[in-house]
C-alpha cells in the first residue's frame, strides 16, 4: 500500500483548512502587531505541501523556505507552537528566536524554515547526503519557491545530488512571482521543470491545486526512490492568494488573475471530490472548519498567554555545549 | 616524541578522527583521488575510501551547504576549502547558516562542522587568493575559528574542532604546511583545547602577541631582540575565538608593553579586538600605548618587491617593538 492510500482525505482536508484558518489570523495578528518582521502567508497553496505530506513516511525529512507556516503545521508542529512562535515567545516551535521564516521541529522531522532564498538547497542535499551514507531508506522532500531556481545555490546543489545520486524531492513551488517579479521576467526557460533536466534529474509538471494528483504524484517519485536513490524534481503549479509577504498589496498582478484562480481553490476542490464520492457532507465539512477556526483562536490566546525567553538566556544558544533539550 | 610536518600532523589528525568515528567524513576539491591540493589527505582515499573521502565539484557554497546539512542530522563532516579565499564564495553557508542554526531553531539543531584549509597570504598569489579571513570569521556569533601555528597545535587543534559540537573553523597556514617541529607519538591522544593560547617563548620586557604565519616571525624577532638585550615573550593565541585573553592579561601585565603581529588587514583586524581588551582591561598595566603590526590596507600585489612591502615582516616588528620599549 501506498504510504498516502494510508491518510485519510478527509483528515488531509482538515489540515488544509487548518492552514487556510491559522494563516488568515496570522494576517489578522500581524495587522494587530502582535507579530513582528516579515510574515509570508501560504494561503492557495494548501495542497502542495498536504498532497506532497501525503505521500511520505513520519521519519521523512523536510525543509522548506521561508514561506513554512503550512509546512510545520503538515508535519504536526502545534498550531499553538506555530503561533507561538509567530508572538515570538518560548512556547514557539523555535522559542521565538527564529520567527515567522524559521520555523523549526526537530521531533517531527522538519528541518526549518529557510529565509535566503535558495541557500537551504544544498542543506537539503546535504540532509540526503546523511541517509545514503547511513544506508537508510528517508527520502528528503525539500520545498522552495521559484524566486530559488536562479540562485547558484540551487545549481550546484542539483549538481551534487545528481552527481552523488541522492535520495531528494526538489518541489518547486512555483506560484508565478518571486515577490513581485513573475517568473516569465526572472526565468528563462519556457517551463521551470526544465531546470532538471540540465542536470539530468527526471522532472514532472503537477496541478498544484489538487491534492490528489500532487499526492500520487510524490508517491510515485517516492516509491522509485526508495528502490534505488536518486533525486527527482518537481514542478508545482500553484498560486497564492496574498501578496509575497503581509506588506505587499501585489500591485503586480490582475484582479482577474487573482479570481481565477480562486475558482480553482484547493480546499473547495477537495471538497467537491469528497463531496461527490459521497464521502463528505456539507454538515461535516462546516464542523471540520469550525474546528480549524477553533484550534487557532486557542493557538492565539495560548501564544497571547506564554512567556518570552528571558534576556539572559539567549547567551544559552550561541555555542551548544551540553545535553539536547 | 617525534619530529614531523605541519602537514603531517594534519593529515594524522584527520585520519584519527575518521578512524575513531564512523561519522566523520572529508569532503573537499581535490581531496580524494588527488590527496588534496596541498596534500594534507595524502593516503586517506585508500585507507577509507570514496564513501568517506569525497570529491567534489568546484562549488564551494554547493558543498559546504551540503557539509551543514549534514551536519543537521548527525553527521561529523571536515569541509576543506582548497584555500579559505574560495571560502569566500561559501560565505552565506559559512556565516549564514552553520553559526546561526542552533539559536534560530532555539537549540534543536547544533552543526557539528569542521571548515578547514589554508589561509592568509602565501606567496605571490596575488589579490584574490591572498586573504587572511579570520577577522570575518570571528566577528561572527556561533563560530569558532583557530589558527595553529606548529604541528603539535595543528593536529591537536584539528582533532578538538572535529570533535566540538558547534560550527569550527581552522584556519591553515599555508607556508606552514612543509615547517617541522615535535608532535606526541600517534599511541599519545593530542587533544589542545580551543580558547587556550600558548607561550611559545618567555620574556620579561615586551609582550608579542601573534598567531599562525607570524608566530614563527615573532620569534625569529624575538631572538634578534635578544642580542639587543631587549627580552621578548611570544604569546601565540593558537585560537581567535574563542580568545584566551587572560594569558594575554598575565603577559602583559609581566612586561607592561605590547605589540600585536597579526596576517590581517588592519581595520577591524584581530589585534584591533585584542587592543581594546587589553586597554579595557588591565590599563593601568601599560607602560606604553600598544602598536600593531598587519597587513597594510591594499589588496595583495603580485609583484614580489610590492607583496613583501605590504606584509608584516621582521623590520616593521622589530621597529614596533623598540618603539613601546622606547629603545
Amino acid at each position: 500500500m501506498q504510504p498516502g492510500e494510508q491518510r485519510d482525505e478527509v483528515e488531509m482536508l482538515s489540515l488544509m483548512l487548518l492552514i487556510r484558518r491559522f494563516e488568515e489570523r496570522a494576517s489578522q495578528q500581524y495587522q494587530a502587531q502582535k507579530i513582528g518582521g516579515f510574515c509570508h502567508l501560504y494561503i492557495g497553496q494548501e495542497a502542495v505541501v498536504t498532497g506532497a505530506l501525503a505521500a511520505v513516511r513520519d521519519d521523512d525529512y523536510v525543509i522548506t523556505a521561508y514561506r513554512d507556516h503550512a509546512h510545520a503545521l503538515a508535519r504536526g508542529t502545534s498550531a499553538d507552537a506555530c503561533m507561538a512562535e509567530l508572538f515570538g515567545k518560548e512556547t514557539g516551535c523555535s522559542r521565538g528566536l527564529g520567527g515567522s521564516m524559521h520555523f523549526f521541529d526537530r521531533k517531527n522531522h522538519m528541518y526549518g524554515g529557510h529565509a535566503i532564498v535558495g541557500a537551504h538547497v544544498p542543506l537539503a542535499v546535504g540532509m540526503a547526503f546523511a541517509i545514503k551514507y547511513r544506508g537508510e531508506d528517508r527520502v528528503t522532500l525539500c520545498f522552495f519557491g521559484d524566486g530559488a531556481i536562479n540562485q547558484g545555490s540551487f545549481h550546484e546543489a542539483l549538481n551534487l545530488a545528481a552527481l552523488y545520486k541522492l535520495p531528494i524531492v526538489f518541489i518547486c513551488e512555483n506560484n508565478l512571482f518571486a515577490m513581485g517579479t513573475s517568473v516569465k521576467r526572472s526565468t528563462s526557460l519556457k517551463q521551470i521543470v526544465d531546470r532538471a533536466e540540465g542536470y539530468d534529474i527526471p522532472g514532472e509538471i503537477v496541478d498544484g491545486m489538487n491534492f490528489r494528483e500532487v499526492r500520487d504524484k510524490v508517491a510515485e517519485i517516492v516509491d522509485s526512490i526508495r528502490k534505488e536513490a536518486h533525486p527527482a524534481f518537481l514542478e508545482v503549479r500553484t498560486y497564492r492568494y496574498r501578496g509575497h509577504s503581509m506588506s505587499d498589496p501585489a500591485s503586480y498582478r490582475t484582479k482577474q488573475e487573482l479570481e481565477k484562480y480562486r475558482l480553482d481553490d484547493p480546499i473547495t476542490r477537495l471538497r467537491a471530490q469528497l463531496t461527490r464520492e459521497g464521502k463528505l457532507t456539507n454538515e461535516q465539512f462546516d464542523m471540520l472548519d469550525k474546528r480549524a477556526k477553533e484550534t487557532v483562536l486557542a493557538a492565539v490566546k495560548f501564544a497571547e498567554k506564554s512567556p518570552e525567553m528571558p534576556v539572559e538566556q539567549v547567551y544559552d544558544y550561541v555555542y551548544f555545549n551540553g545535553a539536547k533539550e | 616524541m617525534r619530529e614531523i610536518t605541519y602537514r603531517q600532523a594534519l593529515n594524522e589528525a584527520l585520519a584519527e578522527e575518521l578512524e575513531r568515528d564512523p561519522n566523520v567524513f572529508l569532503m573537499g576539491e581535490e581531496v580524494a583521488e588527488y590527496h588534496g591540493a596541498y596534500k594534507v589527505s595524502q593516503g586517506l582515499l585508500e585507507r577509507f575510501g570514496p564513501r568517506r573521502i569525497i570529491d567534489t565539484p568546484i562549488s564551494e557554497n554547493g558543498f559546504a551547504g551540503l557539509g551543514i546539512g549534514a551536519a543537521m542530522v548527525g553527521l561529523r563532516p571536515i569541509i576543506e576549502f582548497m584555500t579559505f579565499s574560495f571560502s569566500l564564495v561559501a560565505f552565506d553557508q559559512v556565516v549564514n547558516n552553520a553559526p546561526n542554526m542552533f539559536l534560530m531553531s532555539g537549540g534543536q539543531f547544533n552543526v557539528p562542522i569542521t571548515f578547514r584549509g589554508p589561509n592568509g597570504p602565501a606567496h605571490q598569489l596575488a589579490a584574490t587568493h591572498s586573504h587572511a579571513t579570520e577577522n570575518f570569521y570571528a566577528s561572527v556569533p556561533g563560530l569558532k575559528v583557530c589558527a595553529p601555528a606548529t604541528p603539535s597545535d595543528a593536529k591537536g587543534l584539528l582533532k578538538t574542532a572535529v570533535r566540538d559540537d558547534n560550527p569550527v573553523l581552522v584556519l591553515e597556514a599555508e607556508l606552514l604546511y612543509s615547517s617541522k617541529g615535535m608532535v606526541e607519538p600517534p599511541d599519545e591522544e593530542l587533544l589542545i583545547p580551543l580558547g587556550k593560547a600558548d607561550v611559545k617563548r618567555e620574556g620579561t620586557d615586551v609582550s608579542i602577541i601573534c598567531y599562525a604565519q607570524t608566530v614563527p616571525l615573532a620569534l625569529k624577532v624575538a631572538a634578534q631582540l635578544e642580542e639587543e638585550n631587549i627580552s621578548a615573550e611570544i604569546v601565540d593565541l593558537r585560537s581567535i575565538k574563542p580568545l584566551d585573553e587572560q594569558t594575554v592579561f598575565d603577559s602583559v601585565a609581566k612586561t607592561h608593553r605590547v605589540v600585536i603581529v597579526e596576517q590581517d588587514h588592519p581595520f577591524c583586524g584581530v589585534g584591533a579586538e585584542i587592543c581594546y581588551r587589553i586597554q579595557k582591561n588591565i590599563f593601568d598595566a601599560l607602560d606604553a600605548q600598544i602598536l600593531r603590526v598587519s597587513q597594510e590596507d591594499v589588496p595583495m600585489p603580485y609583484n614580489e618587491r610590492l607583496e613583501k612591502a605590504v606584509l608584516p615582516n621582521a623590520d616593521k616588528l622589530v621597529t614596533a617593538v623598540k618603539q613601546v620599549c622606547y629603545a
